[in-house]
């Protein structure tokens, strides 16, 4: 194998390359070993630490708190995807008075860190007299940061179509609402689709803000648990088991995303019409955006 | 504006608690993803699937998350004394670690953008592992580094909030300070909204200058 970096290895570089495997794995052993011994010594094997986990009522308690999780994430997820057609159409709209406050709209709430809009939303509406539990906090605060990130995502499907497509489906008679409708958003949707799903496990993960502001969720949970003297004060394992939860519960959501996918990729009506859609090649922040973006999740 | 000018040294503070993070979290970050970023893309297997397997396990980790093992879960397993300092210091290594294989995943992916046949040819040429490097295969994947990783860090700015979660200064924990002193809590969060739009267009723009400074002509 030939790559940009190195050529096929002879039987020099093959012996360093041996050399540099051991090397990785005696840190890694080290780091984990690390780790291990400090576990071992603190106390954090011994069965009272754990002892929390043995109780049906703890494990009832952290299925709860998970579905409240998942409760957060999927109302935020469905809101962010209808607001970013809502946003993503305004903002292709033709007249500039419509596409110049939606472009304020989405580039502000981009620009807000979610958890500063969590804030607002629970501490600073208090003021204005509007009181909300901390789960609309979480979702709409989560709805409009991922709502306006997907409606550049999608913006940006759009405009990389070529610009014969909507030219045909003007030709043949279809209307500006028909022309998006019809044959561009089915096309920017299946060609932004990777990205689109990796904006929802930023979504996933996003929910557990919320334990900053006091939404029992997963986190929230595991630190309530962690703090009890009476099980052993156990936040290690607590920590450890959530985040097992959390890892599974991205992955499983990255796994059906990919499913999905091929599922669309293998489909005969569209295979040829997704296949030439390139990623839009302009200036600015956009182009990051989706070139950030197509290697992975955002932040 | 009374919010600001009455609270200087508040606002100052957390301002710069915010930078600290935002520039001791990103060089972290930045001497880590190379690390990383080089491992994934390294010929040595292992090498590469370790790489993977962090980058995969702390994408799939929320940010809160890495914040709470870091600051809750390791001092008692170090023997550390949570103090003002000590939870400063972890709070970067969270960010750090977290932003580490974004910039390793930018990296990535800009080393790849090269076509093989740059590398091929300078080869060719009779030139060797140093010369391909610097002189071929760095100054292009350089260029196209730069966009992706302006976005790395300016989701960094943005998460450094998650640290007043965990009794860190910055810019996200001045309405616990403020609202001691009777300040409206929804002005000074609409400050805090305002000082974030300013910074984050600050690095656009920036980012914008320097993607068209190191434009990639190819």
């Amino acid at each position: 194998m030939s790559s940009v970096l190195y050529d096929v290895p002879g039987p020099k570089a093959v012996a360093r390359n041996r050399v540099l495997g051991v090397v990785t794995i005696l840190v890694v052993l080290g780091i984990i070993g690390f780790f291990v011994w400090r576990l071992a010594d603190t106390g954090q094997f011994t069965a009272q630490k754990w002892s929390a986990f043995t109780y049906t009522n703890v494990w009832a308690q952290i299925g709860e708190a998970t579905m409240r999780t998942i409760a957060a994430f999927v109302v935020a997820a469905l809101g962010a995807l209808a607001l970013g057609f809502v946003l993503a159409i305004g903002r292709l709209s033709d007249h500039k008075w419509v596409r110049w406050p939606f472009t304020a709209v989405i580039e502000v709430f981009r620009a807000i860190p979610v958890l500063v809009f969590m804030f607002l939303l629970y501490y600073g509406f208090p003021v204005l007299g509007i009181r909300m539990e901390p789960y609309w906090a979480v979702v709409i605060a989560l709805i409009c940061y991922n709502g306006s990130v997907l409606a550049e995502v999608i913006r940006a499907g759009v405009e990389s179509l070529p610009s014969g497509q909507a030219e045909a489906g003007y030709a043949v008679g279809l209307r500006k609402a028909g022309v998006m409708r019809l044959v561009l958003l089915p096309q920017a949707i299946r060609a932004m689709m990777p990205v689109i799903i990796a904006q929802l496990v930023v979504t996933l993960k996003d929910t557990a803000l919320g334990f900053i502001i006091t939404y029992p969720e997963l986190l929230f949970y595991a630190k309530y648990i962690g703090a009890q003297p009476s099980v052993g004060s156990p936040i290690i394992p607590a920590t450890i088991i959530v985040g097992a939860i959390y890892i599974a519960l991205c992955l499983l959501l990255s796994y059906v995303a990919t499913l999905v996918e091929k599922r669309l990729r293998r489909s005969p009506r569209v295979g040829q019409v997704a296949a030439p859609v390139q990623p839009p090649q302009q200036g600015g922040t956009d182009t990051a955006l989706i070139v950030a973006q197509r290697g992975g999740p955002a932040i | 504006m009374g919010v600001i000018t009455d609270n200087l040294d508040v606002w100052s503070e957390a301002l710069g608690g915010t930078l600290l993070l935002f520039f001791a979290g990103g060089a972290l970050a930045l001497v880590l993803g190379l690390i990383v970023g080089a491992m994934r893309v390294s010929p040595v297997p292992i090498a590469r699937g370790v790489g993977t397997f962090y980058v995969s396990a702390i994408r799939n980790t929320p940010l809160t998350l890495v914040f709470f093992a870091f600051v809750f879960a390791l001092p008692p397993l170090l023997g550390l004394r949570l103090t003002g300092d000590v939870s400063l210091t972890l709070g970067i290594c969270a960010l750090g670690i977290y932003t580490a294989t974004y910039v390793a995943e930018a990296i990535r992916s800009g080393v790849n953008t090269v076509p093989v046949g740059q590398a091929e040819a300078a080869r060719a040429l009779g030139l060797g592992f140093g010369q391909v490097m610097t002189l071929v295969v760095l100054p292009q994947a350089f260029r196209s580094v730069i966009p992706p990783m302006m976005s790395v860090f300016i989701a960094l700015l943005k998460n450094t909030t998650v640290a007043a979660g965990f009794s860190i200064v910055n810019l996200g924990s001045v309405r616990n300070y403020l609202s001691e002193r009777g300040e409206n809590a929804f002005v000074v969060i609409l400050w805090v909204m305002v000082i974030f739009v300013a910074l984050v267009l600050l690095l656009s723009w920036l980012q914008r200058t320097l993607e068209n400074r190191w434009r990639v002509a190819r």
